[in-house]
């Protein structure tokens, strides 16, 4: 009931940082100081806890990180399946729901990636990008605590995942579906470890980035939204916006 | 004699001056540059001072610093002035020099590849590219935006690794800190400067 109550106040505030911001450029932001602050937070957890994880996890057993990875991965495809719908994308729906299947059975609860040699290779969707497939703009952009870098429309998409996804059905509503249930640590362990094999795959990149960049706090933001759009767009074609710059 | 002696000098400095320089067609252009960095990059025998020294002297050759440094700048680059824009040139080919070398030396044996290109316009086109490392991590998508104008001379102005643009990162990266220091060229050289000695 507290969770309903909750989502309900900063579903109000996020809509209304959306309608808010209708116009607002991609690049603009909601509160950047605040913003600044928390990636500090952000970068002094991620130094003490995510990175040695990471740098933990990268020491493993190839097939143990690469199981692990394609785990956390199959189960991600279920959010994408709703969206898939949401979005009219039926080529993408039968990937995801023939990569679920295979990957589930075969593929030994999804530590395999069969499906892959199949051809079958589902695009991960969540409701932020079908929100942005729908036309619908960025918002003004801002960081969560732990969380990390987000927009209006984004995290809007975020609370509403929880909602569409099978995954979050059968964990955090602790619903049945189809004799299958679980808890909301289920959910999660599945997200940290996530997070974990996210941070560790881009380990190097984390460390060049951080090593290479004047003002981190915008390359992560120039990143995330570069990222967001791709996958809108589901496709990575590059942006011309070098004009006449002609020597 | 003396004439024999000035055509094998010129004859051996065009023949090395054509071993340095790379196709002028964008995708072979591409894959000998990158193939060439690749077996330098792993030669046991170089030091790390070597490599950057090689790192840097084909980027002053094959790379448009100058066009890249005016982009990242984004729209000041009109509003400047000639002097504070000369100095800005000077802070980022430092700067793009620097971090370039930081992020290469440490290279780890991969297998590089091209996909396709496509040429957008008499002035660029993109070459599509994959990064396959040896460790079994996941092939890498690299796209080049190569700059044509000189048909003869090619030059790469952008890289796209995985759909994110390195150019458009560092563009947003200076306009931040442009925007937090009232659009002052001077601030930014700065603090490119303040980078580039640390």
């Amino acid at each position: 009931m507290q969770f309903i109550k909750n989502f309900k106040t900063i579903f109000i505030v996020l809509v209304l940082l959306l309608l808010l911001t209708p116009v607002a450029k991609s690049a603009e932001e909601c509160f950047e100081k605040t913003s600044r602050a928390i990636f500090k937070f952000n970068m002094a957890l991620d130094d003490v806890v995510l990175e040695p994880l990471a740098k933990g996890y990268n020491k493993l057993p190839s097939p143990i990180k690469t199981g692990t990875s394609n785990f956390t991965s199959n189960i991600s495809t279920l959010l994408s399946i709703p969206n898939n719908i949401l979005q009219g994308n039926l080529k993408q729906l039968g990937h995801s729901v023939g990569s679920f299947a295979v990957n589930s059975t075969v593929g030994i609860l999804g530590f395999l990636n069969p499906a892959e040699k199949m051809g079958l290779k589902p695009h991960k969707e969540d409701v932020g990008q079908t929100l942005g497939s729908y036309g619908i703009g960025t918002g003004c952009y801002f960081v969560l605590p732990v969380l990390g870098p987000t927009t209006a429309r984004d995290s809007l998409g975020l609370l509403a995942d929880t909602f569409v996804d099978p995954f979050a059905h059968v964990t955090l509503r602790e619903k049945e579906l189809f004799s299958t249930s679980g808890n909301s640590l289920d959910y999660f362990s599945i997200k940290a470890t996530s997070a974990v094999d996210f941070r560790a795959d881009n380990e190097t990149n984390f460390e060049s980035l951080e090593k290479n960049s004047i003002d981190l706090y915008s390359s992560f933001k120039s990143i995330y939204l570069q990222d967001r759009e791709n996958k809108i767009r589901n496709s990575i074609e590059d942006q011309d916006d070098w004009g006449n710059l002609d020597n | 004699m003396k004439r024999i002696v000035i055509y094998l000098v010129c004859l051996f400095l065009i023949f090395q001056n054509s071993l340095l320089a790379y196709s002028s067609n964008p995708r072979d252009f591409v894959e000998e540059l990158v193939n060439d960095a690749i077996t330098k990059l792993a030669d046991k025998n170089l030091n790390k001072d070597q490599k950057a020294a090689f790192i840097e002297k084909i980027a002053l050759e094959n790379v448009d610093i100058n066009a890249l440094g005016l982009y990242t700048l984004g729209e000041l680059r009109k509003s400047a002035s000639k002097d504070n824009i000369s100095n800005y040139k000077i802070s980022f080919e430092k700067y793009f020099l620097k971090s370039l070398t930081s992020r290469l030396t440490d290279y780890s044996s991969s297998k590089f590849e091209i996909v396709s290109e496509d040429k957008k316009s008499a002035n660029y086109t993109i070459v599509k590219s994959k990064i396959i490392p040896e460790d079994d991590g996941p092939e890498i998508k690299i796209d080049w935006r190569v700059y044509t104008k000189n048909p003869e001379k090619p030059l790469i102005r952008d890289l796209i690794v995985e759909g994110l643009s390195l150019a458009r990162t560092q563009k947003e990266e200076f306009a931040s800190i442009l925007s937090s220091n009232d659009n002052d060229i001077k601030k930014l050289i700065e603090k490119i400067e303040e980078f580039v000695n640390n």
